[in-house]
């Protein structure tokens, strides 16, 4: 008996530790709906990889002897008015999507980020300035700010990419004070202080690592307003210019001829509507795996 | 104690107040104490009384505003109210340590503890990050956990509050530092924890020869622990004896109250009542002090006076202080 009970106790004693990553990791594979989410992110990454493998040729060249052709099996989902094939510029526009979607995030974090956490964990005087500064960003509409933006600084990938890396700043700066403000309450950071750390050091290694998962959550769930930000700048003809393969702009340019040859504008659509799909789906997907709150 | 040996920190007058939008709250309003090397020094009171207020504000960890203090805080012969934010920074965790009640929450869940540690003794001492681990398993060792390579890697979630309030002790003492403050440190712990964690801070004041200030209203701990005792009320000392005094013959009613309001198993109450003995009424609210003796209103020997006038502290025979107007002639 009691050596069943020793053995059973040093069974548990000596199994791999359950930890916190490996909780979380089954609880997303377990959701059906942030699975699909993740595939369909995955797909596009390896399509934005591998697009020279996909369609070999140039998606930009035009062809007008083939313009406005209906899907078929040369060009799978048809062409468009300058004879290019749809599915070569789509699968080609994940790239500027992705790239797109990556750059407006990085631009968000590293100055939302910084600015969030100074906010927060200093409060006071920094603190009013940086909110009041917020404030009036998110007093407009995110898209209407990064249209602004773009009408200040003109049209293309990098200013498209700055715009709406711009009017997500305010999203990051609130979301990161919040938790800021929250955590500098903690008794941690207080027996931090008290064994002498530096504010910097509070800062990175004491609050930083608490605020991760709202970062990574919103990062996934930005993405997919990024990817649709770009679209919409592109669809008004003030994002990514042609011959750029962009989704956007393909809606754009497809609208004029949406009696006679709906495939033009219909596949990027639905390309852009599965991206956006697949980034929110995987970001609600990570925020139940990754809140302790949301026990399954 | 002794005129003759410096204290290693004395507190001159010192106030702590909140401006608040009630109004200003004193909630240290005109302290004196010392701390002798080598001792450890009770500090006893109710909820609200300023005591942990008293140790933040000897570590200025409150945020000033809207707290504002104001006195001298001589540490070794410095004050430190007028050091800037770097110096005071050098002195925590080096010279002056502090350990909190809390040790559920004390520990930073995602950093492992040996990470907690290493950081505090890498930033004071210079040493490598390799060094600073490896002191890191040493002080674990030195507070008694077992295995301490391996819980070195353990995140917090991993030890019992016990084993917590541990690697507490051990990041608090990693640099030797002369003061440890520590506020309430085995409240939330079970008792025979509670036993062993005072066992291990006795041990350890002796090793690093650590003076202590021991924050509690716990007054067996006082008894066990201290060899001097300071009792608060409602942000002034009422009194200071050494601890034997105290027990023997506590000379402040509120003080009196205290002491009667403790079980003794095994003991028949004196006055016959089958209840323990109360203090009457409420710690009076920091916003609305009471004129004169702010105990009076809950004294049981109230007289006129105290009503009017705010008792001096009295300097009796024996390292005795107190601050009531029936020992004042």
């Amino acid at each position: 008996m009691t050596e069943t009970i020793q053995g059973t106790a040093s069974q548990i004693r000596d199994r791999p530790a359950y930890s916190q990553i490996r909780r979380s990791w089954a609880k997303l594979t377990r959701n059906t709906a942030a699975l699909f989410g993740g595939t369909l992110i995955l797909i596009y990454v390896f399509t934005a990889l591998l697009a020279p493998l996909l369609f070999p040729g140039n998606p930009s060249a035009p062809n007008l002897i083939k313009s406005l052709e209906r899907p078929s099996l040369e060009h799978l989902l048809g062409t468009d008015e300058l004879g290019r094939s749809i599915m070569g510029r789509i699968i080609y526009g994940s790239r500027v999507s992705l790239l797109i979607a990556v750059g407006v995030i990085s631009v968000g974090l590293l100055i939302g980020v910084p600015l969030g956490l100074v906010s927060g964990y200093y409060r006071g005087k920094v603190d009013f300035g940086i909110q009041r500064v917020t404030d009036t960003m998110l007093a407009f509409p995110g898209f209407l700010l990064a249209l602004a933006l773009v009408a200040v600084l003109g049209v293309g990938l990098k200013n498209t990419v700055i715009s709406i890396g711009i009017s997500m700043v305010p999203i990051y700066i609130r979301l990161v004070r919040g938790c800021a403000l929250s955590v500098r309450e903690e008794v941690y950071v207080e027996a931090a202080k008290a064994v002498g750390t530096r504010d910097t050091v509070i800062l990175l290694r004491h609050i930083l690592p608490n605020v991760m998962v709202p970062i990574t959550i919103q990062t996934s769930l930005g993405m997919g307003m990024a990817i649709l930000f770009a679209a919409g700048l592109g669809f008004l003809g003030v994002g990514v210019q042609p011959p750029t393969p962009e989704w956007g702009t393909m809606l754009g340019s497809g609208r004029v001829y949406l009696f006679n040859s709906p495939h033009v504008a219909t596949f990027p659509g639905i390309a852009i509507f599965l991206a956006v799909l697949g980034f929110n789906l995987l970001g609600d997907g990570l925020r139940d795996a990754l809140d302790p709150r949301f026990k399954l | 104690m002794s005129g003759e040996i410096k204290p290693l920190l004395a507190i001159r007058g010192l106030h702590t107040q909140f401006h608040t939008f009630e109004g200003i709250v004193k909630a240290v309003d005109g302290v004196d104490m010392e701390v002798f090397p080598g001792e450890t020094l009770g500090l006893v009171g109710e909820s609200g009384c300023g005591k942990s207020v008293t140790a933040l504000s000897i570590l200025q960890l409150l945020r000033c505003p809207p707290a504002e203090i104001q006195g001298r805080i001589l540490f070794e012969g410095i004050n430190l109210l007028d050091l800037g934010r770097e110096r005071i920074r050098k002195i925590r965790g080096n010279s002056i340590s502090m350990i909190f009640q809390e040790p559920m929450t004390s520990l930073n869940p995602v950093l492992t503890i040996g990470e907690q540690i290493a950081e505090a003794i890498f930033l004071h001492q210079r040493t490598s990050k390799h060094e600073a681990w490896e002191r890191a398993i040493e002080m674990l060792h030195t507070v008694q956990i077992p295995e301490p390579r391996a819980r070195a890697r353990d995140y917090p979630h991993k030890l019992s509050g016990g084993m917590r309030q541990r690697a507490m002790i051990a990041m608090a003492l990693s640099c030797h530092p002369q003061l440890l403050l520590a506020d309430e440190p085995s409240t939330a712990l079970d008792v025979t924890i509670q036993a062993q964690i005072m066992d291990l801070m006795q041990r350890l004041k002796e090793e690093f020869e650590t003076s202590i200030v021991l924050i509690t209203h716990n007054l067996g701990l006082i008894a066990e622990m201290a060899k001097r005792v300071v009792v608060m009320y409602a942000g002034k000392v009422a009194e200071e004896a050494p601890v034997e005094d105290l027990f023997k013959e506590p000379l402040h009613p509120y003080t009196q109250g205290l002491l009667g309001s403790i079980p003794w198993i095994g003991r028949k109450l004196k006055t016959g009542r089958r209840q323990l003995q109360e203090i009457p009424g409420i710690v009076p609210s920091p916003l609305e002090m009471p004129q004169g003796c702010r105990f009076h209103p809950r004294c049981p020997r109230v007289m006129g006076v105290c009503r009017e006038q705010e008792p001096a502290v009295v300097r009796l025979a024996d390292h005795r202080l107190v601050s009531c107007w029936l020992k004042a002639e």
